[in-house]
């Protein structure tokens, strides 16, 4: 506890420098990984981010230096580059996109590691870490790092705020936007622009590799919750925050725990429930719902099944056996079993003699149902003018989801009809 | 005779990442590749740690199911969760090497490797690493001999499997209605590709696996549209690839894994600029 405590007031200026740096680094590049996500360009970020490395090595060698500046410059260059040629490649070749990101990736990446090494064994004592890049010097950011790269975050937000209306204009329909004259062009190199920065700063956080997770595993989990841009923007920076916060504070309690590879887990994690358990688009949610979904057809449609079996005596209360039921619609057997023991649970039918019998309760439900179908199948044949043997299939799925509000709709615009298209009564509960 | 096991290492591994390339390029799975290449690292630490070494077959096996389960998991992500496939890759290589850098510094005194080997392997020790007989014979370096058996395991699977692969990279819906199980040769392809991965890991490193996976798969491919000369001409690329680059690493003094990846690149360069101006030169209405 004494720890959090000391970690929270930030009297240790190195965990100061450390917290608020990864903090902005984390949170701008959420922002930009936005735009990145809704742009499907999720791999072409983490092209980019392989293919700086060069260029920092490249700036190193020309200036001779550590200065951030420079290095953040040849980073930005080789960034922007990988971007063209990936564009290019897929444009002018046959190979698709994902395969050129695969190659500008790989090469760039390659050609790094390779002046990296050929610059460590030249002897040139500067050198010494410059190895960070791969994976992230967040542990040893000084207060001079903090105030470029804090600056540059800064910028670049201040920018999308800026801009916020036309990004989102282009984000998700760049046709229309030409259409309405934005200079779609202009802005798309601008986002682009942003984009290469907020990884160039980025990397110092967490490397080459894992950056990719910084841009766009935020949006990811921002997405699941909203379907709203600003909301969006405003959980994923949120995320990236926190992450960073939380990441930086587990490598405060155990120094030899890597900062970066901390904050990914922390953000995927997040991510990970938020895809799994999310209420509206989460994968457990959603097949939940489907399985009610199909709990209550498999429900309805036996209920139905009674009332068909005994429309021809209009002796609704009779009762079948287990096999009749089962012959008379293609029903698994265990299916049949479980529906039946669901709606004898809810009174809607009893067992007499092992006979099977609608009550009261079931035989309205069972009504309606069948009034649905076949009103639906009247509509179809009045208003869409659809022949009588081409309904049914429509109504058969359509049935379990008309509301009572669209039932009273569909009763006035047909003016209670009596008979379906198949000249059967439509029955109505008195 | 250092320099011959490097380069032959080099070869062998270049050879069956291209081969198995060309499929993942025709299937539009590259970036499943990347990802794979990636997330079989906590795999490899987990496998160093309950084995005590590099060699197990059991540490292999390990490591090509979470491969596997890499592509398991993007497939749930983008079926399930209606996750765009780009994101879906993006967040699942990176949280599981995340957690394999984690491990490696967690364990870092019971595992011989460090982050900068995961990233580009350490081949130059190759003709370090002997592999002897009981009796005390040499058999020449181990991950030479690793690399051969993996070959032909690879070469074998696509002899074997030609017609299968061939017609589930081309036409799943026809495929499917002949009889041959898509599903099945999408698994196995991966596990080829996860198994590759982790023979190479130690040798050329996580991304430059990558490099050999993709570019001279993309270099054939712009070349010919005749699968079996794609093979044959990725093998060939993935194999110049390796011996030029062993020549560039030794001019540059620098990581032979990283100038064998940029000799990958320039090879593409070339291919890239040559058809690009035949087929300009094609385009070109005849002078008369």
């Amino acid at each position: 506890m004494n720890d959090l405590l000391d970690f929270l007031s930030f009297s240790d200026p190195n965990v100061r420098f450390v917290a608020f740096g990864t903090m902005l680094l984390s949170a701008a590049a959420a922002i930009v990984g936005c735009f990145a996500f809704l742009r499907k360009q999720a791999l072409v970020g983490d092209a980019i981010a392989h293919s700086i490395l060069p260029g920092v090595c490249l700036a190193f060698i020309i200036s001779g230096t550590k200065n951030p500046i420079y290095l953040l410059i040849g980073a930005t260059i080789s960034g922007w580059i990988s971007l063209l040629m990936v564009n290019y490649i897929s444009n002018h070749s046959k190979l698709k996109s994902d395969t050129s990101i695969g190659i500008v990736l790989s090469v760039f990446f390659g050609f790094g590691i390779l002046l990296l090494t050929a610059i460590q064994h030249s002897g040139n004592a500067s050198q010494a870490g410059l190895d960070k890049f791969l994976f992230g010097k967040a542990a040893s950011l000084t207060s001079d790092d903090v105030t470029i790269f804090g600056s540059v975050a800064i910028a670049l937000i201040f920018v999308v705020f800026l801009f916020y209306k036309e990004f989102k204009l282009i984000s998700f329909n760049s046709d229309f936007a030409r259409s309405i004259g934005l200079p779609v062009n202009f802005l798309e190199f601008v986002l682009s622009s942003l984009t290469v920065l907020a990884i160039a700063v980025g990397i110092q956080a967490v490397g080459v590799v894992l950056m990719a997770a910084l841009l766009i595993t935020p949006a990811t989990a921002a997405r699941f919750w909203t379907h709203q841009l600003w909301k969006m923007i405003l959980i994923a920076t949120i995320l990236g925050a926190f992450s960073a916060l939380l990441g930086t504070y587990i490598s405060y309690l155990y120094p030899s725990m890597p900062t970066g590879p901390w904050i990914v887990v922390c953000l995927s994690f997040i991510a990970l429930s938020s895809i799994f358990f999310a209420p509206k688009n989460g994968i457990l949610p959603q097949l939940k719902r489907q399985q009610s979904n199909r709990l209550k057809i498999r429900n309805e449609n036996i209920l139905k099944l009674f009332f068909h079996l005994s429309e021809e005596s209009e002796d609704y209360h009779q009762g079948f056996d287990f096999s009749t039921l089962l012959e008379s619609r293609d029903f698994y057997p265990q299916e049949l079993t479980k529906g039946l023991a669901y709606l004898k649970s809810k009174n809607q039918i009893r067992i007499l003699n092992n006979k099977w019998h609608l009550t009261k309760l079931g035989l309205i439900e069972a009504k309606r149902i069948v009034r649905l179908h076949r009103l639906w199948e009247m509509y179809l044949n009045k208003k869409l003018k659809l022949a009588p043997d081409h309904v049914h299939n429509d109504a058969e799925a359509i049935e379990h989801i008309i509301t009572p509000e669209v039932e009273r709709l569909l009763e006035k615009e047909l003016n209670y009809p009596t008979k379906d298209p198949h000249q059967s009564n439509i029955p109505y509960t008195d | 005779m250092a320099s011959f096991w490097i380069i032959l290492t080099g070869t062998l591994i270049a050879i069956s990442c291209s081969l198995l390339g060309c499929y993942l390029i025709l299937r539009k799975m590259a970036m499943v590749g990347d990802a794979i290449s990636h997330a079989v690292l906590p795999g490899i630490v987990l496998a160093f740690l309950f084995s005590g070494s590099r060699e197990t077959i059991p540490m292999l096996i390990g490591a090509a199911c979470l491969g596997v389960l890499t592509t398991v998991i993007i497939e749930l992500f983008h079926r399930k969760a209606r996750l765009q496939s780009d994101a879906a890759i993006g967040i699942t290589f990176t949280w599981l090497f995340a957690i394999g850098i984690i491990l490696i510094s967690f364990f870092a005194d019971n595992i011989d490797l460090d982050q900068d080997c995961v990233l580009y392997g350490e081949i130059a020790m190759v003709p370090l690493d002997i592999f002897y007989l009981a009796s005390g014979v040499s058999l020449g370096p181990r991950p030479v001999w690793i690399g051969g058996v993996t070959l032909i395991l690879i070469v074998t699977f696509i002899i074997w499997g030609y017609k299968g692969l061939f017609i589930t990279s081309f036409n799943e819906e026809y495929a499917k209605a002949i009889g041959i199980s898509a599903a099945f040769w999408h698994y196995a392809l991966m596990s080829s590709v996860s198994l590759t991965t982790v023979v190479a890991f130690e040798s050329v490193g996580a991304i430059l696996v990558v490099a050999f996976l993709i570019v001279p798969a993309a270099t054939a491919y712009l070349i010919v549209d005749d699968l079996k000369k794609m093979l044959l001409l990725s093998a060939l690329f993935g194999t110049l690839s390796a011996i030029s680059g062993y020549y560039l690493a030794y001019t540059m003094d620098g990581s032979i894994a990283g100038a064998m990846a940029t000799m990958t690149g320039i090879f593409f360069t070339i291919v890239f600029i040559i058809q690009k101006i035949r087929a300009q030169k094609a385009t070109q209405v005849p002078n008369f």
